[in-house]
């Protein structure tokens, strides 16, 4: 599908969603409580069959966090990109998307690591790479640590 | 039954919890596995990762676009040009910039003797992981004349550092196409030889046959890429779908293979270093004249906006993704990692082998940690 | 020259026994001086022949794996294993606190003490045993099996799960071998009509039994090397301490000289059991003699039979190395799948051949 076949589809589902087409991909965005349904849809639907996650991360824009997520579609041959604002960054969660693409496990447990956003329904939730009792969340901006140093 | 010490070293299942690294021969760096197993039968496996996670992606927001590059040769050391190469195409992505078309070239000859080391590295290794302690020392006979072309042309053998955002740092030496002809027509009678130590080899056959089974869906859904999936049926070589540098101008198969076990991904990627040799083949004769590096500010900005670029290096797909709001560095990059999601699938993978299976599996996945942990 | 060539060693026993008898009045003391002299030799020459073996392994190795293997200490590298034996009597050797500190000691010993033993009835020359046992094939076979007690002494009182892995699959592999072991010995012992080593090697005096027995014999020989390989725990049956995949197996705990025990042992067996082969299959000290032809093997004669049987026991040791760098390692239920499956049933049938040939006198 092109790109404006793509935006009319989706709006056409979520009307409340955004777009961005700066950059290379077409970008979506929408808030965190409308990700899931979304997803399923992007996954089952025949016109979309976004079947392969190929990045998913986070952002931290200082007063919010937002997820992104790179859909591809191996049969169509589309690519799309997902952003999911979080408003609140104390209390960061976001519904998972594991069930849908099973790369989403590893991939969600970084971000809880490095960026502390919660997924709810995460099969096996605990931090990836830091060890289980480090307190913060390095990649977020307002982190401090009394080793860090400054360039 | 009742270990020395009195506790009981079975769980409440009667199965047996083995670690496996993260020192340890085969685990191809440091890689914590969790095995449950049931007599020698793998029954669950839990990776632990994070023994050499280095903060590249933090770090690397307080560098510039010229110096964050360096960082990435650290990240998969066997594929160090393949790396330098998706940064430097992210950055010029940002800055519009179109790269000398002898620039192209050169970056693609030597990112396809980047795979042909990294893929001879990986013969040699899986001969030393199944107990076949010979065929290492062929491949890395071989595997040398690559690294001495690599420290003749950009002074380093594994970090290399030598492609830059807007082309390659100097210009090649003169001798670079005799010596990497000479090195070609080398490795070509070698690939024989490769074939009478092991593949022909019964008991090889035997151990890699049948084991690991990684089906077509479960790799997409895993997300698994390169040669681990092209065993399993799933077209995913991005030197045919999304062409980068020199690779529109080169005439090579992707090779796919049905069979899904270890023994299919053995095949695919000796049959990928045939393709890497005859792609340098058509290249090297014809380098354009030119210039080799395009003119860029000493002081790089990226304008504000997100850039991808993906990339194939010998263990599959690299995405570079990088944000900038207009300062001199990244605001934020995230490197989707190949092995990463590669690993994921080591769990369904290994369930319901051996010991001896896991080794087989971890060693064609072809999994290098510093590339996970970043 | 001639007394050189056709020397007999029971003139040098007499000459020390009746040296001794002056010396010493008392019988029984005569005998244990003469059993301390024999052991104390013994056990001096199994330990040179076990660091030329090491020379060896190491320098056929790198030979095969394109490589120059140690070169520079020593003449052509030949004092390499004496500094490696200094280095492993330096180290510090480590007992886990909780192993069970009896058993984990005892094990290296067991295993040297079992191969030691096996040397006993084996024939190095004419005229040259220590004694020649009337049941030898049987007394080989039953000694060499005490060792499957020394590696799972160590796996067990190590008190660590790699190595009580590694021991049980090394006692499960090595229970299964021998029987295949048994089997080839059998059909040896058919053909030539008693158990005891040294008849065996009289009876080939017209010819070796690999060239006699043909074929059955050979698919017996063949049997015998790939199962003593497994017997004694090398490649590609050395699952027991595959450092790929269990970082050492039953001796990961094991440092400095109780771990130079293990190696020597594994090196003494491999050399027992070419011998045996040597002996058994290849005639021993029995130079190559043909049927009839006795000026040709007049002329045979005269290479000393110390050469032919070391010549012998050294080209078998080979084949074994051999194997150990050309093929990548089983994995343990297809080592047990080739035992069960195919070595045993083959060797069940080929010992009804020789049976047969025997009886109706169609070996040569």
């Amino acid at each position: 599908m092109s790109t404006e076949e793509l935006k009319n589809s989706i709006t056409a589902i979520l009307p409340s969603s955004t777009f961005d087409e700066t950059g290379e991909f077409l970008n979506v965005v929408i808030t965190s409580e409308e990700l899931l349904p979304l997803m399923n849809t992007l996954r089952t639907k025949s016109e979309f069959d976004f079947d392969f996650l190929f990045c998913l991360t986070c952002i931290d824009w200082k007063d919010h966090l937002m997820m992104v997520y790179h859909l591809l579609s191996k049969t169509h041959q589309h690519t799309l990109v997902i952003k999911a604002k979080i408003a609140d960054r104390n209390n960061a969660q976001i519904e998972t998307v594991c069930n849908i693409w099973r790369t989403a496990e590893f991939h969600e447990r970084e971000v809880f690591d490095l960026f502390g956003v919660k997924f709810i329904n995460h099969p096996d939730l605990r931090r990836l790479f830091l060890s289980d009792d480090w307190v913060g969340h390095p990649l977020r901006k307002d982190y401090t640590d009394e080793n860090m140093i400054s360039l | 039954m009742r270990g020395l010490i009195g506790e009981d070293i079975l769980t409440e299942e009667g199965e047996f919890i083995i670690n496996m690294g993260p020192q340890h021969p085969s685990t191809h760096g440091v890689l914590h596995l969790k095995i449950w197993l049931d007599g020698e039968t793998v029954k669950r496996i839990q990776p632990n990762l994070g023994y050499i996670h280095r903060s590249i992606e933090k770090m690397s927001e307080s560098l510039s676009y010229r110096n964050f590059i360096f960082a990435t040769s650290r990240m998969d050391y066997l594929a160090a040009h393949v790396n330098n190469e998706a940064c430097a195409l992210t950055v010029e992505k940002g800055l519009q910039l179109e790269v000398p078309q002898r620039a192209k070239v050169i970056r693609t000859i030597l990112s396809e003797l980047t795979r042909l080391q990294s893929h001879q590295l990986w013969w040699g290794c899986t001969g030393l992981d199944l107990g076949g302690v010979t065929p290492f020392f062929y491949a890395f006979r071989e595997r040398e004349a690559i690294m001495e072309i690599f420290e003749e042309t950009c002074g380093a053998r594994l970090t290399q550092n030598y492609m830059v955002p807007g082309g390659i740092m100097y210009d090649v030496h003169p001798n670079f196409q005799k010596r990497v002809k000479d090195v070609m027509i080398q490795i070509k009678g070698k690939f024989e030889e490769y074939d009478n130590i092991m593949t022909g080899n019964v008991i090889l056959e035997n151990r890699l046959k049948g084991v690991g089974y990684l089906s077509k869906e479960d790799a997409l859904s895993y997300g698994v890429t390169g040669p681990t999936a092209r065993a399993s049926g799933l077209s995913c070589d991005l030197r045919k779908s999304n062409p980068y540098s020199a690779y529109d101008q080169v005439q090579f198969d992707e090779i796919l293979d049905t069979g899904g076990d270890c023994y299919a991904r053995y095949m695919v990627r000796m049959r990928e270093m045939r393709q890497s040799v005859s792609i340098i083949e058509q290249l090297i004769d014809n380098i354009p004249e030119g210039d080799f590096q395009a003119k860029t500010k000493n002081v790089i900005k990226l304008p504000k906006g997100e850039f991808y670029q993906r990339v194939e290096t010998p263990r599959g797909e690299l995405g570079v993704f990088i944000v900038s709001d207009g300062a001199a560095s990244p605001y934020r990059i995230k490197y989707r990692s190949p092995g990463f999601s590669n690993l994921s699938a080591l769990p369904i993978m290994a369930k319901g082998g051996k010991i001896g299976d896991l080794v087989a599996i971890m060693a064609t996945i072809d999994l290098v940690i510093p590339d996970i942990d970043r | 020259m001639r007394i050189f060539l056709s020397y007999s060693f029971s003139a040098l026993a007499t000459f020390i026994h009746s040296f001794l008898a002056g010396l010493i009045s008392n019988g029984m003391f005569l005998l244990v001086t003469e059993m301390v002299i024999t052991g104390v030799s013994l056990i001096v020459f199994l330990v040179l022949l076990c660091f030329f073996l090491g020379y060896m392994e190491r320098r056929v190795a790198a030979f095969m794996e394109i490589r120059l293997g140690p070169n520079r200490v020593g003449p052509q590298g030949t004092l390499q294993i004496v500094a490696d034996t200094v280095k492993l009597l330096f180290k510090e050797g480590l007992t886990p606190d909780s192993s069970d500190k009896f058993l984990f000691n005892l094990a290296p010993f067991i295993m040297v003490v079992a191969s030691m033993l096996v040397v006993a009835p084996i024939a190095f020359a004419k005229d040259f045993q220590l004694y020649d046992i009337n049941i030898g094939v049987l007394y080989v076979s039953a000694v060499s099996s005490i060792s499957v007690i020394g590696i799972l002494m160590a796996g067990w009182s190590s008190n660590n799960k790699y190595s009580l892995l590694g021991a049980m699959r090394s006692g499960a592999q090595i229970v299964s071998y021998e029987l295949s072991v048994g089997l080839s010995l059998i059909s040896i012992v058919i053909l030539s009509g008693s158990l005891s080593l040294g008849d065996i090697v009289k009876s080939q005096e017209n010819g070796w039994w690999i060239i006699k027995g043909h074929i059955p014999i050979i698919i017996s020989f063949v049997i015998f090397v790939i199962a003593s390989t497994a017997e004694i725990n090398r490649a590609p049956f050395d699952l027991a301490e595959a450092d790929q995949e269990l970082t050492g197996g039953f001796h990961t705990e094991y440092a400095g000289m109780k771990f130079a025990m293990f190696l020597l042992s594994e090196y003494i067996n491999l050399f027992v059991v070419s011998a045996i082969a040597a002996t058994l299959f290849l005639g021993g000290w029995m130079p190559f003699h043909i049927g009839g032809l006795v000026s040709f093997n007049h002329i045979m004669d005269y290479i000393p039979s110390s050469l032919w049987f070391f010549g012998k026991t050294f080209l078998v040791i080979f084949i074994i190395m051999w194997f150990r760098w050309t093929f990548p390692r089983l994995r343990v239920d297809q080592l047990l799948t080739l035992e069960w499956k195919y070595l045993l049933p083959i060797s069940m049938v080929n010992v009804i051949f020789v049976t047969v040939m025997a009886i109706m006198g169609w070996h040569l």
